[in-house]
C-alpha cells in the first residue's frame, strides 16, 4: 500500500478540524438564528410590558419577566453568600483533608443531578413539607440548591487564583486571617466570583423543570414571595406544548435568548477584568 | 558605639527545634539578637536559615507539618505562649521576603495597609508614616510625586525597597530579611544595605543571606548555620578572618555551599 505523504495528512487533518469547528459553530448559530427569526418580528414594547390574555394567546409576558427575575434573583441572593462563605472556608480556613474532599465531592455530585430531581425535591420539601406551596420562594429555594455547587466551585477557583505570596505579605504586615481574606483575597477574587454568580443567574433564568414543580405556572403578576408565578422558560414550554401560540412562544424564547446572551457577555467581560488585573 | 553584647537582647532564642514529618530542619538552636546590631545568618541552602527567620515572626504557623519546640523570647516574653497575638508579633518583628511582593494597590495603599490594621486612622499620621518610612528605605525621592501610582509599576529594586518601607511603617523593633537582595542588581543591593546601616540605630536587624560577601559588608555579627545547627557565631570581622570551626572555614573559602 502506498503511504500518504505527511503534507497530505496535514491537509486532511486541518480540513477535518476546520469542518467540525465550523459544524459546531453553525449548529449553534442556526438554533439562535432560527429562534430569533421566528420570534423577533413579534417582539414589541407591548409584548414586554403587558399581561398575557387568554392563556397567553394574546397580550404580553410582563408578569413572566417579573416572576423570572424574582425567582432567579432571589435564588442568587440566597445562594451567593452561602456559596462564597463555603468557598472561603474551604480555601482559607481549613486544610485539605477528608472534610474538604467530601464537601467538594458532594458539590460536584449535586451539580450533576438532573434539574427535574431538584424540582421534585423542592416540591416535596419546600412546597409540601414546609408548606410554602407553589410559590416564588419555593422556586427560589429549589434553584438555590441547584446553583450552590456552581457558585462554590467558581468562587473557590477565583480565590485559589489569588497568588499565595499576597497572603504571606498580608500576614507579615500584621493582619489576622479575616483581615487578609476581606481586604486582600476577596477584592482580588471578586470578578471571578461574580462571573460564577452571573452564570448561575443565567442558569436560574433558563431553568424549566425545577421551577415548574415548585413555583407553579400562574399567569398573574406575583405580588409577594408566596405567590405562584410562571417563569419565561416555563411560559415558552406551556405555550408551545399546549399549542396556544407558536408566535408568542418564539417571541418569549427570543427574549430568553437575548437575556442569556447579555448575561454571558457580561460574565465574559468580568472574566477579562480578572485576567487583565492579574496578568 | 557600644558593642551590642552589652545591651540586653531583644530576642533570645532558646533551644529552638523545628521538625517536619521525619526531617529535622532546626536542631536545638540558641542565640541572642541585640538592639542596634545587624546579625547576618549565612549557610548553604537547606541549612534552616529561612525556617529560623520565619520562626521569629511565627510565619511557620502556616506550615501545618512543622512542629516547633523551644522558646523565643521577645523582650522577655515567649512568642509561642498560647495567648500570644501573632498579628501584634508580626508588627514588632517585621519581615522582608526574598521576592518583593507589592500588594496590587498603589504605593500609598501598600504603605498604610499595616498601620491601618494596627488601628491608625488619622490621615496626617498615616501621611507622616508613609513619608518617614519611604525615606528610611531610601525610596522617598524616587516616588514622592507618584504615591498613588500602582506599586507594580516600580522596578524590582524599588519594589523591594517599598516592601522594606512597608514593614518600617509598622514601626517594628526587629527587622528580619530573608535574602532581600537575591533578585536585585548591585545598585539596588547597595541601597538596601545603606538603609540597613542607617536603620540599626533604632532597631535590631537579622539578615539571612546566601551571599557571604554581603554578610561581610553589611553585618556586625555573623552566624553560620549548617544542617539546622548553629555552628559558629561571632563578630563579623572575626568570623571571616579567623573562624574557629573548620566547617565555617570550609564554607567561607568555598569548599561547599
Amino acid at each position: 500500500m502506498k503511504r500518504i505523504s505527511p503534507a497530505i495528512t496535514q491537509l486532511i487533518a486541518v480540513g477535518c478540524l476546520w469542518t467540525f469547528t465550523l459544524l459546531t459553530l453553525s449548529i449553534l448559530l442556526f438554533i439562535i438564528a432560527y429562534i430569533l427569526i421566528q420570534g423577533l418580528p413579534w417582539l414589541s414594547w407591548e409584548f414586554l410590558s403587558q399581561a398575557p390574555e387568554s392563556m397567553g394567546r394574546r397580550g404580553g409576558i410582563f408578569p413572566m419577566i417579573v416572576g423570572t427575575f424574582m425567582v432567579a434573583g432571589l435564588a442568587v441572593l440566597i445562594a451567593a453568600p452561602i456559596g462564597i462563605a463555603t468557598a472561603v472556608y474551604l480555601t482559607e480556613y481549613t486544610r485539605e483533608g477528608k472534610f474538604t474532599f467530601i464537601v467538594r465531592f458532594g458539590a460536584d455530585c449535586l451539580a450533576g443531578i438532573p434539574s427535574i430531581i431538584y424540582g421534585l425535591f423542592g416540591f416535596v420539601f419546600f412546597a409540601i413539607a414546609l408548606g410554602m406551596g407553589l410559590s416564588v420562594i419555593s422556586g427560589a429555594l429549589t434553584l438555590t440548591l441547584m446553583i450552590l455547587p456552581t457558585i462554590v466551585r467558581t468562587a473557590e477557583e477565583a480565590i485559589r487564583a489569588v497568588p499565595p505570596a499576597y497572603r504571606e505579605a498580608s500576614y507579615g504586615l500584621g493582619s489576622t486571617r479575616w483581615q487578609m481574606v476581606t481586604r486582600v483575597v476577596l477584592p482580588l477574587a471578586l470578578p471571578g466570583i461574580c462571573t460564577g454568580i452571573v452564570l448561575s443567574l443565567g442558569r436560574s433564568i433558563s431553568e424549566t423543570a425545577a421551577v415548574m414543580l415548585t413555583a407553579g405556572s400562574a399567569l398573574r403578576m406575583p405580588h409577594s414571595l408566596s405567590d405562584s408565578t410562571r417563569t419565561l422558560a416555563l411560559h415558552f414550554y406551556i405555550l408551545s406544548r399546549e399549542g396556544l401560540s407558536m408566535d408568542k412562544a418564539y417571541a418569549t424564547a427570543s427574549v430568553l435568548i437575548l437575556l442569556i446572551l447579555a448575561l454571558n457577555l457580561f460574565a465574559y467581560w468580568l472574566m477579562r477584568q480578572v485576567t487583565r488585573r492579574n496578568g | 558605639m557600644m558593642p551590642p553584647e552589652q545591651n540586653s537582647p531583644v530576642i533570645e532564642v532558646q533551644n529552638l527545634t523545628v521538625t517536619s514529618y521525619d526531617r529535622t530542619i532546626l536542631d536545638g538552636l540558641s542565640l541572642p539578637v541585640y538592639k542596634n546590631e545587624r546579625l547576618a545568618i549565612i549557610g548553604p541552602s537547606n541549612s534552616g536559615k529561612t525556617t529560623f527567620l520565619r520562626c521569629l515572626n511565627r510565619l511557620n504557623d502556616l506550615q501545618h507539618s512543622f512542629k516547633v519546640s523551644g522558646t523565643i523570647l521577645l523582650n522577655g516574653s515567649n512568642i509561642f505562649d498560647p495567648g500570644a497575638d501573632t498579628a501584634q508579633l508580626r508588627r514588632k518583628v517585621g519581615m522582608v521576603y526574598a521576592v518583593p511582593v507589592p500588594l496590587p494597590w498603589s504605593i500609598y495603599e501598600n504603605l498604610v495597609y499595616g498601620p491601618r490594621l494596627a488601628g491608625v486612622r488619622d490621615k496626617n499620621r498615616l501621611d507622616e508614616l508613609v513619608e518617614t518610612s519611604l525615606q528610611s528605605a531610601f525610596l522617598w525621592g524616587e516616588v514622592k510625586d507618584r504615591l498613588h501610582m500602582p506599586a507594580k509599576n516600580l522596578s524590582g529594586g524599588q519594589q523591594q525597597r517599598l516592601c522594606l518601607a512597608r514593614v518600617l511603617a509598622l514601626e517594628p523593633e526587629v527587622l528580619i530579611l530573608d535574602e532581600p537582595c537575591s533578585a536585585l542588581d548591585p545598585i539596588s543591593t547597595a541601597k538596601i544595605e545603606d538603609a540597613l546601616f542607617e536603620l540599626k540605630s533604632r532597631l535590631a536587624i537579622v539578615l539571612v543571606t546566601n551571599n557571604t560577601k554581603q554578610a561581610a559588608r553589611a553585618s556586625d555579627r555573623t552566624a553560620f548555620f549548617l544542617m539546622g545547627k548553629l555552628i559558629e557565631m561571632k563578630e563579623t570581622g572575626r568570623l571571616f578572618t579567623n573562624p574557629s570551626d573548620k566547617r565555617t572555614n570550609d564554607y567561607l573559602v568555598g569548599q561547599f555551599g
